[in-house]
Formats: C-alpha cells, structure tokens, sequence
C-alpha cells in the first residue's frame, strides 16, 4: 500500500514539474541553413527582395551604397559600382545614398491589405530567420481568404503569397486528431498535416527553398549589417584577453609568494 | 606611495590629502589574507558600473529621446555610428553583467555573514545600490522604444494602479500622460541619465568608506582587527595594494573573457539579454503575445504573478526586495561565516537559491495553472528563508570558530 503511494506520489509529482517545464506548443519551425559570408547568396537576396517585397515593405535603416559594399558590389578596389547598383536594385530614386524605402502610400496600404505592411529592417531579428524561412514556404491556398492564401506559421495573415508564381501553388493536406470536448466526450479535429504542390511554380521545390534561403540570408544581414565585423573584432578581442589573462596571472603569483 | 612633504606631491598633499586617501583605502588598507573567489565581484561590480557609464555617456551623444525618434535613433547607433553596436553591446550586456555580478556579490554576502555586526551599514547601503540598479534598468530599458520597452513600462508602472483611493492618479502623474507615452520616455530618459547614477554613485562611495571603516569581512568570518602585531598591522591582513589590486586584474581579465564572449558573440543571448519583441517599434495598439521583463527582475515578477489580487500581489513584490534591507537583525547566529553554522542554516540558504532561481524561471515562462502553484511554493520558501531566520539561526548547531583565519 505504501508502496503504491509513494509511487502516485512520484507520478504527480513528475506530472506536475513537467507541465512547469512544458512548452507552449507553436508549429514547428524549419531550420534555414544560411550563410553571411555568401556573398553570391546576399546579392539573389538582395535582388528578389527589390523586386518581389520593396513594392510594399521599406528596409528604412538601410541604404542602397551601404548595403552593396557589404553583400559585395564593388569594384576591385572596394568602391560601390553605383551605376550597377542604381539599374539593377534601386527602382525609386537616382541616388545611391537612398534608404530602401518602399512607394506604397501608408494608407493605401492599410486600406487594402487591412495592415500597413511593416518596415523589415529588423524582422529578421524581432521574428528570427528560423520563423522567416518557414513563413515564407508555408502559404497555401485557401478561398475562403482575400487573396486567397493562408499560412501555416502566421495564420489569417493579411499578406498575399507574393511568390507564387515561383513557388505555385500549395494545398493543404489534412490528417484528424482526437480531442476532447468540456464535457470530456472525444470528438475528431481536422488539422493540417503537411503541404503538397497541386500546380508547380516556376522554381522546383528546392529551387525555391534555395531561394528563400537567400533572401533570408539578406534579412539576417539587413538585421545587423555588422555581425561578420562583430565576430572578426571578437576573435582579436579575445585572443589578446587569454594572453593577458596569462600574464595577470603570473603577475599575481608572484606578488602572492610572500603571503602565507 | 610614501608620505613626503616636498616635491610635487608634498605641495598637493599640503592642499588635499591625495596621499593620506590613497594609503587609507588602498596601500594600507588592510584586507583579511583569505579572500576568496566570491570576493572578485565586489571590484567587479565597480567595473561594470564604469563601463556603463563611459559606454552611457556615448550612447547618449547619438540617442534622441522622443517617442518619434528613439527607436530610429537606436537603430543610427547599430548601423551609422562608427562601432556604435559595439558601445550599444557593451551598455546592453553590460546591464546583464552588473546584475549577475551584484547576485553573486550579495550571495557572498550571505554565505560569509557579511552583512552582520558591526557590518550593517554596509549592507544597508548595498541594498539601496540595488535597489537604485533595478530602478536603473527598469528606465534604461524603456528606451529602445521596441515593443517590450513599451509594454515591459506599461506593466510595472500599471501596477501603481493598486493603490487604494489614488492608484490612477500616481500612475498618471508617473506617466505624464494617459498612457505609456513621449512624456514618460523624456522622463525616464532624465531619471536613467542623470538623477539615479548621481544617486548611485553617493550610494557607492558610502558604501566603500563604510566597508573602509569597520574594515573587510572574510570566508572565517573573523574579525581580523582583533589579532594586531607590534605595529599595530592585522597579523591575517595583507595591504590592498599590491596583493589585492593585482589579485583583481586577474578577475578582471577573467571577467572580461567571458564579457567580450558575450558581446561579441552572442550580444542577445537568444532573447535572455536583449527580447526579440523589442527590435519591433513600441506600437500601443499591438500586445505582444507574452510580455516578461528581463531576467534579472523575473523572481520578482513571478511573485507577483503567484498572487491572484493585485494589490496583494504588489505588496509580496515589494516586500521580497525591502526584507533583504533586515537580514542583519533577522540572523540570531553567534557565528557569521556558514563554514561555522549548522546543517538548519545551511539547508535553508541552498533551499532559499533554489528558490530564487526557479521564481526567476517561472517570471520568464507565460503563466499556467502548474507554474503558478509552482511560483506560491518558492513565494513561500523565499520568505520563510527571511521570516524564519530568527528562530533557524537561533536553535541551530554551530562548530567552534578558529582564532584565526584558514587558508582552505
């Protein structure tokens, strides 16, 4: 009998510190495996984001001469070759030294997508590129929405698949689970399972996550221009740190020998 | 530094004492010969707190503080300003840092008995500089302008609301306007810049010359004063300069190891350091999903949470702080350092750590029915560790205290 006891106590007791540890559900998110040093993968990035998201989302903080000297527009000796730069990335103004801004009056924007689309300067790190790459893949087709998309990681988003013509077009395909309603009775819940292509974009399946993986891989960038510089500086920080390190620790056994 | 009364610092010394200074707090300021490594976070913490300010007073030549223009302004110093997301890191870790070194230095405080006869003034004082450092980061925080400034400033100062008769009206009055607004940034920007590190540097300063006065507590919790030679010099004292100013150069590089790893390598530490909400502008109309301060201040606000009422729950919030000020007259032990106690004293300091460690877990995690029985149990042994002590450290069982200090 005790025996018993101690182990429904052990079971609570288990229970209950795994729902403290419990996380809170959310879908799962697919790992994007991008690379800043690419600069051939920031410079696609780069030109599907002015071509497919600029039309609507601004990159406020960042500036065209800046960002093509970082992901590697330049000539040999390292100046911005603005006359490339303004034909092929910069469709709004005649200056290099422009911020990405998008053309899309504010309120029109709200009027029509029911949200004015927001600046992405930073989204890589307010949502995470983990979150990007998967919104990004996720959308799928649904009639009962405005422009007839749904999305897996955002759902009722108020954005249009703009890439669909790359991608095409995703259906749901859905699996039940049991659930149980306030009375405790079963009930059967239809829930996505996964997604499947029912009319090919231009882009083969991993055509596509390629090139999502490097416009993510400009967001990542775009979201701190200066990460490869912060990590270059570190490694030099810390090299002479564990010299000093050394040295301030033979200075102090020295000055200790005397103390007993 | 010998005392000379010619040459150059004869004349300045004839004017201010600069000498007499240097040999009282630093090169004959005896400190016990036993000091250990949670003794590296006292001149820590001092470290940190000049890298706040150099980094403080940079930031603030590129930082705008309005409403329209802070979040932009922050976003200039990552991106334009010459290494300025070097000095933002710095100011941002920084803040992380100077609360896990003031932990540590508390902690120690309370593993050695610090805090005790003739020791309360300095601890007194302590805690008002930590005090002063959670109002500092409550404010500096508030600042990016990103939607955890925002929402993290609504929460805390809503919760004046709880006032009886007058809540909504201090709040407005803290506020300067209905809401969390332009007013309460210019405001705060005032408080995080000027009023509270001029506070913070007295408090400091009061704290060294108080330690200075009744000189260092050590790992024996003996008191080092009491055994003299001819000399008068403490027989377990060692002068501060040199032993322990090279001593803490090496704490400080060690320190600044795994700094500089941080900042760096990992300056948001996966959200702990630096939320991801907040690199999203303040937008009052847009609750964020979860809204939890920084790690630093979420055993508080798991207290708060694990009560229902609110008023109540404000109360407990501000009682866990404040009942730290009364540790001195709450122990009853005769001996200071826990190598000397008892297995009660000990077992209620570890249970009081696990304590505070799980309530800052829980402020972390969105709440749920388990979590918040959860945070009632370690609200509960959070104070019973404060409460008890009276009685705990009274009947407990104590070995014998050595003359003199060990080297162990």
């Amino acid at each position: 009998m005790k025996a018993i006891k101690t182990c429904l106590l052990l079971a609570i007791v288990t229970t209950f510190i795994g729902q403290v540890f419990a996380s809170q559900g959310g879908v799962h998110l697919d790992k994007v495996k991008n690379n800043l040093c690419d600069k051939a993968s920031l410079q696609r990035g780069a030109s599907l984001y002015v071509n497919y998201c600029m039309g609507c989302h601004s990159l406020q903080f960042v500036r065209f001469n800046d960002m093509a000297k970082d992901i590697g527009i330049v000539d040999k000796k390292g100046n911005v070759l603005e006359k490339l730069v303004n034909e092929n990335l910069n469709f709004i103004s005649d200056k290099v030294t422009e911020p990405l801004l998008s053309a899309i009056p504010k309120k029109d924007a709200q009027a029509w997508f029911g949200v004015a689309p927001p600046d992405l300067s930073l989204v890589a790190r307010s949502r995470g590129k983990d979150w990007l790459y998967t919104y990004l893949r996720t959308f799928y087709e649904d009639p009962q929405k405005p422009w007839g998309v749904n999305n897996m990681v955002f759902p009722d988003v108020g954005m249009p698949h703009i890439l669909l013509s790359l991608q095409g077009v995703q259906v749901p395909v859905y699996t039940s689970i049991e659930m149980f309603d306030d009375e405790g009775k079963p009930y059967q819940k239809k829930v996505i399972d996964h997604l499947e292509l029912k009319t090919p974009g231009t882009l083969s399946k991993e055509e596509y996550d390629k090139a999502i993986t490097d416009l993510v891989n400009f967001l990542d960038y775009v979201g701190e221009p200066h990460k490869l510089e912060r990590e270059k500086l570190g490694v030099w920080v810390l090299l002479f740190l564990v010299v000093f390190t050394l040295f301030a620790y033979l200075l102090k056994r020295e000055y200790w020998k005397d103390v007993h | 530094m010998k005392n000379s009364s010619s040459g150059f610092m004869g004349w300045i010394d004839a004017r201010f004492p600069a000498t007499k200074m240097w040999n009282e707090h630093v090169a004959q300021y005896y400190a016990p010969k036993n000091f250990n490594f949670w003794y590296f976070f006292g001149s820590l913490a001092l470290l940190v707190l000049v890298n706040q300010l150099l980094t403080g007073i940079w930031l603030a030549m590129f930082y705008k503080p309005s409403a329209d223009a802070a979040f932009a302004s922050v976003e200039y110093i990552m991106r334009d300003v010459r290494l300025g997301w070097l000095l933002r890191y710095m100011h941002e870790a920084g803040a992380s840092f100077f609360f896990i070194v003031i932990y540590l230095h508390m902690f120690r405080g309370l593993l050695y008995g610090s805090y005790k006869k003739p020791r309360e003034l300095v601890w007194l004082v302590g805690c008002a500089i930590y005090v002063c450092l959670l109002a500092e980061a409550f404010m500096g925080y508030l600042l990016p302008w990103g939607q955890m400034s925002f929402w993290g400033g609504k929460v805390i100062t809503s919760l004046f609301e709880a006032i009886p008769g007058v809540g909504p009206s201090v709040v407005e009055w803290m506020r300067g306007d209905y809401n969390v607004a332009d007013a309460t940034l210019n405001r705060f920007f005032a408080l995080h810049v000027v009023a509270i590190p001029l506070i913070f540097l007295l408090l400091v300063w009061m704290h060294i010359i108080a330690l200075h006065e009744v000189g260092s507590n050590n790992p024996d919790g003996i008191e080092i004063k009491e055994k003299k030679d001819s000399e008068g010099k403490p027989l377990d004292g060692i002068p501060f300069h040199p032993y322990y100013t090279v001593k803490d150069i090496f704490g400080v590089s060690v320190f600044l190891l795994i700094f500089s790893a941080v900042v760096f390598f990992a300056p948001d530490v996966g959200g702990f350091f630096l939320e991801a909400p907040n690199f999203e502008p303040a937008n009052p109309m847009k609750t964020p999903e979860h809204i939890a301060p920084v790690w630093y201040m979420t055993p508080y606000y798991a207290i708060l949470r694990a009560i229902p009422d609110k008023l109540s729950g404000v109360i407990a919030m501000l009682s866990a702080v404040l009942i730290i000020f009364f540790l001195p007259w709450l122990d009853r032990s005769p001996v200071k350092s826990i190598r000397y106690r008892g297995p009660i004293c000990k077992a209620m300091l570890v249970i009081f750590v696990i304590s505070f460690v799980s309530l800052g877990y829980l402020g972390l995690k969105p709440p749920s029915p388990s979590r918040m029985i959860a945070a009632q149990i370690f609200s509960v042994l959070y104070f019973a560790f404060f409460l008890g002590m009276p009685i705990y450290t009274k009947i407990d069982k104590t070995k014998p205290v050595p003359e003199r200090v060990t080297n162990k």
